[in-house]
């Protein structure tokens, strides 16, 4: 908050004062990837898993049918055996991925047709249905059914044994191609996966940040409880924060009270030695005195004064945060100020000229917290105008806008001062920085900001100055 | 099918015997033809069923394409050929036979190496290549072949039912005047024969007719186009169609007739043993008889036909034989054993 240059969401000068540990959004980031990596794998190995097994019950299904073709072919007449064997119960076992194929047909130990080096397998079948194996054939591993069947040969129920096998060129190529794609969409969702992840972790962090951004655009006098709607992960961290503004709020009236009450305590005895210094006054023949009182009698007045700027700012410090907002009605508040601030005026013999429009000019906001700071411009346009001067205040609406213009003939406001004293308003910074008078614009200036309003100075033509304060329209 | 020459007994019926152990035949070289120095290193070794004659123009223009790969081309019958690889081992760099079914037992039994990708390999049509075993190279159809005086102009056979009744109708002008492949002794007779009676009940109708008109059956087409040429036989079932086509070329008297109901198609196929000492320069033969070049030296012959310029799918009457698995079911011993009974059944009646 010390640089004015720099917005308050800018984070690494809020960051600088602070101790940091690792990121959590790298953190964050990191182990989504892990995790999308890991589910990748596992979705690649599961589809490539899956893929094998249902290539493989496929290709068993067809062998298991081409083994029953087979062995239904085999006939004897006598001992005479006819094999009624179509080309396309091998052709389909080829059909898949153009495998090789290879058959064997047993009977009495002894091997009648097809490859006599194609194995059986371990334990004989003896049912009518296939038996899955794998073997290999001169070095080419193969998938393999075997089945036993009975056939009447030579005059006796006799068991045949038929095996058929077939390389798995066609699975290994299907299960490479799903394997393929299975790779290609792990990648795919990765990918998708990396800005996914991001977003993600930006969209968890998201509401820290939106706190810290909501805390830190804060006025230096707001001292609200963070109400922000969070997470319930974050609601510890907000309570430890309200528990803190709570107590640092307790804190800040707890001074401010003690400001008014010192400011109260001092203003009953300044009213008693004016008193006494105007009693004193009128019976002082010295001229010398007379001018020694008068001194007196102003110091005290300005020593007043004073303490009443300070009960105000005070109020204005107890009330800036705290929801007693409600419509009020411009034209009638300044009525009435006007009617309070008359004798004043009337005392330096000053003229009140007064405008403002036939309708009423509704805005929402604190009234007591308007009258004081527009009480406080007036004071101040009164104080500083010579007598016999006319002080001009005018209410106007301006599109959404309502404005209240106090323009006086005073000694006005050097253009160098103007500017010194201008950004330090608008800022509504240092308040401890600011004695005397000045206490009564900052108090003003910070109405204005806890109202969404303005308020400026500017020297106004021919001399004295114009201060213009404006607030949203209800 | 394998031209003028005869292929001796013996080698055909241990085919027969195929899946049997026994002792292996020597290597019957019918032919042979170098191009380059032939003593050379490493030349290209062509095993191959195709004679010379037909081979020489695309040998030919490989050779000038590539003169630094000397070629020795030995041609022997598709059993021999088929033992050489499978049985004797002997190293080969490129077997080229039309024994459909023989060249498919040996890629089934491991004996192919794979074919490296190329673009040339690529655009062969599916139905004339297995995995990467085994490339056609070219098509022909199988055929009739006739004496153009054997029929009246108009009454030339077009459908084997057409033939059948042709038979009938005038027995003796027929008797002992009709020849086809005697599937009990040629691979390829028994490929068709057996192809054939996949396609319905016309052909063992049609085997026993002609097996009642005395039948006279042939190792080799070289032999029946012979006899056909002398006037010994009218009709010829099921020939090659390259060597008929090229003999009908030059003598008129000879007439072939592609089968309106269905015509053959026979694959000339391609493979690269595991015996290959040279395979590089073998795949290079190979995608160069793939390439337009390839193609053209192949065309020029006729009746031959490259597999990249016939006709795709199954057009019309034509129905090429399916290279897949499926052909090792024509192998099978008792299949087979099978079959011949049939055969001979119908050849010799009472």
């Amino acid at each position: 908050m010390t640089d004015p240059a720099r917005g308050p969401g800018s984070l690494p000068r809020r960051l600088a004062a602070v101790g940091l540990g690792g990121s959590l959004q790298r953190k964050l980031i990191w182990q989504f990837l892990a995790a999308a990596a890991l589910a990748a794998v596992t979705l690649f190995l599961a589809i490539r898993v899956t893929a094998d097994r249902a290539a493989e019950a496929a290709q068993d299904s067809v062998l298991a049918a081409a083994t029953l073709a087979l062995s239904e072919g085999l006939l004897a007449e006598d001992d005479e055996l006819d094999l009624d064997l179509p080309p396309t119960v091998l052709s389909m076992l080829s059909a898949m991925g153009e495998d090789q194929v290879f058959y064997r047909v047993v009977l009495q130990g002894r091997t009648v047709t097809g490859y006599e080096n194609l194995a059986l397998p371990a334990a004989i079948p003896t049912g009518g249905e296939p038996v899955f194996y794998k073997t290999s054939l001169n070095g080419t591993p193969v998938r393999a059914a075997s089945l036993t069947r009975t056939i009447l040969f030579d005059g006796a129920q006799t068991d045949v044994q038929f095996a058929l096998a077939q390389t798995r060129h066609g699975q290994a190529a299907i299960a490479d191609a799903i394997a393929r794609r299975a790779g290609f969409l792990g990648i795919g969702f990765f990918v998708l996966a990396v800005p996914m992840s991001l977003l993600a972790a930006r969209a968890i962090l998201g509401p820290i940040g939106q706190v810290a951004d909501g805390v830190s655009r804060r006025g230096p006098q707001d001292l609200r409880p963070v109400a922000e709607r969070v997470p319930p992960e974050l609601a510890p961290f907000i309570a430890a924060l309200n528990g803190f503004i709570r107590r640092l709020r307790l804190a800040h009236s707890r001074t401010e009270t003690f400001i008014a009450e010192a400011a109260h305590h001092i203003r009953t005895p300044l009213s008693a030695i004016r008193a006494e210094a105007e009693v004193a006054l009128h019976e002082a023949g010295d001229d010398n005195i007379r001018t020694r009182l008068r001194r007196v009698i102003r110091s005290a007045e300005e020593c007043s004064r004073s303490a009443s700027q300070l009960m105000d700012h005070a109020l204005v410090m107890s009330r800036s945060d705290r929801e007693v907002r409600g419509p009020v009605e411009l034209g009638a508040l300044l009525d009435g100020l006007i009617a309070s601030m008359r004798p004043t005026a009337d005392l330096r013999e000053l003229s009140l000229r007064w405008r403002r429009p036939d309708e009423p000019v509704v805005v929402l906001g604190d009234r007591l917290l308007l009258e004081t700071a527009l009480r406080n411009i007036l004071d101040n346009a009164i104080k500083y105008s010579n007598p016999d001067d006319a002080i001009d205040l005018l209410l106007e609406v301006s599109g959404r806008e309502a404005s209240v213009k106090v323009l006086d003939r005073g000694r006005g406001i050097a253009k160098a001062d103007l500017a010194s004293l201008a950004p330090r308003f608008q800022r509504g910074e240092n308040v401890r920085d600011i004695v005397g008078s000045g206490l009564g614009l900052t108090m003003v200036t910070e109405v204005s900001d806890s109202h969404d309003g303005r308020f400026r100075l500017e020297p106004r033509e021919g001399g004295g100055t114009c201060a213009h304060f404006s607030l949203p329209l209800a | 099918m394998a031209g003028p020459i005869t292929v001796p007994v013996r080698a055909l019926i241990l085919g027969v015997a195929l899946m049997l152990a026994g002792p292996a035949a020597p290597l019957d070289v019918e032919e042979e033809f170098v191009l380059g120095r032939g003593d050379a290193a490493s030349p290209l070794r062509i095993l191959s069923t195709t004679d010379v004659s037909a081979a020489r123009p695309f040998l030919e223009a490989f050779h000038g394409a590539n003169p630094d790969v000397p070629i020795r081309y030995t041609v022997a019958s598709t059993i021999s050929a088929y033992d050489a690889i499978a049985r004797e081992k002997l190293s080969f760099d490129l077997v080229i036979s039309s024994a459909m079914d023989l060249q498919m037992k040996l890629a089934n039994d491991g004996h192919a190496r794979p074919i490296p990708d190329s673009a040339e390999l690529d655009a062969v049509p599916r139905t004339a290549r297995w995995r990467d075993l085994i490339v056609g190279i070219s098509v022909e159809p199988v055929v009739i072949v006739a004496r153009s005086d054997a029929f009246a102009a108009d009454e030339v056979p077009h459908t084997r039912r057409e033939l059948i009744d042709r038979l009938r109708e005038d027995p003796e002008r027929f008797r002992g005047r009709v020849g086809t492949y005697d599937p009990a002794t040629s691979g390829a007779g028994y490929l068709f024969a057996s192809q054939d009676a996949a396609f319905g009940s016309t052909f063992w109708r049609l085997a026993e007719v002609i097996g009642r008109l005395d039948a006279r059956l042939y190792c080799c087409s070289g032999e029946m186009i012979n006899d056909l040429a002398d006037g010994k036989l009218l009709v010829a079932y099921n020939l090659v169609g390259s060597y008929s086509r090229a003999r009908a070329a030059e003598d008129p008297r000879l007439l072939v007739i592609e089968p309106d109901d269905f015509t053959l198609q026979l694959l000339r196929t391609a493979l690269v043993p595991q015996s290959a000492a040279n395979p590089d320069a073998a795949v290079r033969m190979l995608n160069f008889l793939l390439s337009d070049a390839g193609i053209a030296a192949i065309n020029v012959v006729p009746g031959q036909i490259s597999v990249m310029s016939a006709p795709s799918g199954r057009l019309g009457a034509s129905r090429t034989i399916r290279l897949d698995p499926g052909l090792l079911a024509n192998l099978d011993r008792i299949r087979k054993d099978d079959f011949l009974r049939e055969w001979t059944a119908a050849m010799v009646q009472p």
